[in-house]
């Protein structure tokens, strides 16, 4: 290990799955957070203005939150991107036939569906973080009624809850994978951490879901 | 399986792969017939090899050294599956009873860009022996064989070093693997050397030296797809892929903190 100083501009393979871990943590940890907040939808317009009021009196929590999520989410990108161009080449191919035995739906479509929330995130900050798009360019001081008049076109809702449930896929390998990657995982914990990250990934999904389809419903309106 | 008649025989269609290095290489079909249940796999590569000796063509080249599923030499992916359809199994010990008369068999080399094809099924895998290299060994006096309990291993530690070692280094990891990830066995060398005492004056240098260079031989990235726990001959786990993480971090973190900026070195 004489090279040490090129040890960051050529991270090693664990040190990648390191940084896709620790970054994945930052985001699984935020995407529940989020989701937890967004539940103030159903307790009326004052609890989730009031909440939303109390994030922008705090600029420090606020903007340290977007930076460190920001980072994370560059990191993750990067990190995904790099490990999966090395991993179709170091692939070359495969068997002429396929005989998956263990591999699940998330595991093999990581890449996709992170690519898809990636599309989605920008359209989302688009959408209700900078109000430019999706809105009839309207401008919203009640996040309440940004989010009823956001989710009452069908089509943003549709991609929203397709956006999700590819969330919950996407979670429901990366959460336990993190573990793994990390080192805290063996085969006595790994049938645990399997179950709890498909029910992290289901609360988080359908936490998510459940506001679009409420207000779609005439639920919330 | 013990009930089957031991004289049933398989008529089979093969579909093997033909390369030469350097080539692009293709799949040839020939039909064997009389194949004995009881033969091995290789046992029937054998059979058509002498039929194709007698028609005056060209025998298959394969891997094969042990045929008793110690010697990690046999290789040969079996419908997809390295050393075929039982898990927990070596090519050169499974028996052709676990094949339906008239199958169509396919079979062609680990498919690995760090493993290219020699020729035919036989690839080139010393992208492992330079893993080993880089920190596959102990350091030790040698000379007069040491008192063997001079050095108390705990039952515990021992076992879990045995099931590590257990590894053959035959490639099924790699040839399973979606991202030709070979971190199944190098989490098994880490594993199975890291834990003993005998192992400890190498052992962060040995973390980060064996992933270095298996890095540069060209290997994947693990993604736990699990695969390889599920085509390992030898029923090596995710644990120690686990414990290859856990090693190289905590490696990184102690060069990190060090004095000297380096990594302990054995025998330094």
């Amino acid at each position: 290990m004489s090279d040490s100083s090129c040890q960051v501009c050529r991270p090693s393979s664990v040190g990648k799955k390191v940084v896709m871990a620790i970054t994945g943590l930052v985001l699984a940890g935020f995407v529940l957070g989020h989701m937890s907040g967004n539940l103030l939808m159903f307790k009326g317009p004052a609890a989730i203005d009031a909440y939303a009021a109390w994030l922008h009196a705090n600029p420090l929590l606020l903007w340290t939150s977007r930076i460190v999520l920001l980072l994370s989410a560059a990191a993750h990108v990067w990190a995904g991107v790099t490990l999966t161009l090395e991993n179709r080449a170091a692939r070359d191919g495969g068997p002429s036939v396929d005989a998956t035995r263990r591999a699940t739906l998330g595991s093999r479509t990581m890449p996709y569906t992170g690519l898809v929330l990636l599309a989605f995130i920008v359209f989302h900050l688009l959408h209700y973080t900078f109000q430019a798009a999706a809105l009839g360019g309207q401008k919203f001081d009640s996040v309440y009624r940004m989010v009823v008049t956001g989710f009452s076109s069908a089509p943003v809702s549709v991609f929203y809850v397709v956006s999700m449930l590819l969330l919950c896929l996407h979670l429901g390998h990366g959460f336990s994978s993190l573990f793994q990657t990390l080192g805290l995982r063996n085969e006595r914990w790994r049938g645990r951490l399997d179950r709890l990250s498909l029910a992290y990934a289901w609360i988080v999904a359908l936490g998510f879901v459940s506001i679009p389809v409420a207000v779609l419903a005439g639920i919330l309106k | 399986m013990a009930a089957d008649t031991p004289d049933r025989t398989l008529r089979l269609k093969l579909r093997v792969w033909r390369q030469r290095a350097g080539s692009p290489g293709a799949f040839e079909e020939h039909e064997l017939a009389a194949v004995p249940v009881t033969a091995s796999f290789l046992e029937m590569m054998d059979m058509l090899n002498e039929q194709l000796v007698r028609q005056g063509r060209e025998a298959f080249a394969f891997d094969h050294d042990c045929r008793e599923g110690i010697c990690g030499m046999c290789s040969m992916t079996i419908n997809g599956m390295p050393h075929g359809p039982i898990p927990g199994v070596t090519t050169c010990q499974l028996h052709m009873r676990n094949f339906r008369d008239g199958e169509t068999i396919t079979v062609e080399p680990w498919r690995a860009r760090a493993f290219p094809v020699l020729k035919d099924l036989v690839v080139d895998r010393s992208g492992f022996d330079r893993v080993i290299q880089a920190g596959g060994f102990i350091t030790v006096r040698t000379g007069s064989a040491p008192e063997a309990n001079n050095t108390p291993v705990p039952k515990t530690v021992s076992d879990e070093a045995m099931d590590a070692a257990e590894c053959i280094g035959c490639g099924a990891c790699v040839a399973s693997c979606k991202n030709g990830s070979a971190m199944l066995f190098v989490g098994a060398k880490v594993t199975h050397l890291s834990i003993l005492p005998q192992g400890q004056p190498e052992r962060e240098r040995r973390a980060l030296a064996m992933v270095k260079a298996m890095d540069e031989a060209g290997f994947g990235n693990c993604t736990n797809y699990g695969e390889c726990q599920a085509h390992c001959p030898k029923s090596i786990t995710l644990d120690v892929i686990a414990r290859l993480n856990r090693e190289y971090v905590r490696a990184r973190v102690k060069e990190f903190f060090s004095t000297t900026g380096k990594p302990r070195k054995g025998g330094d």
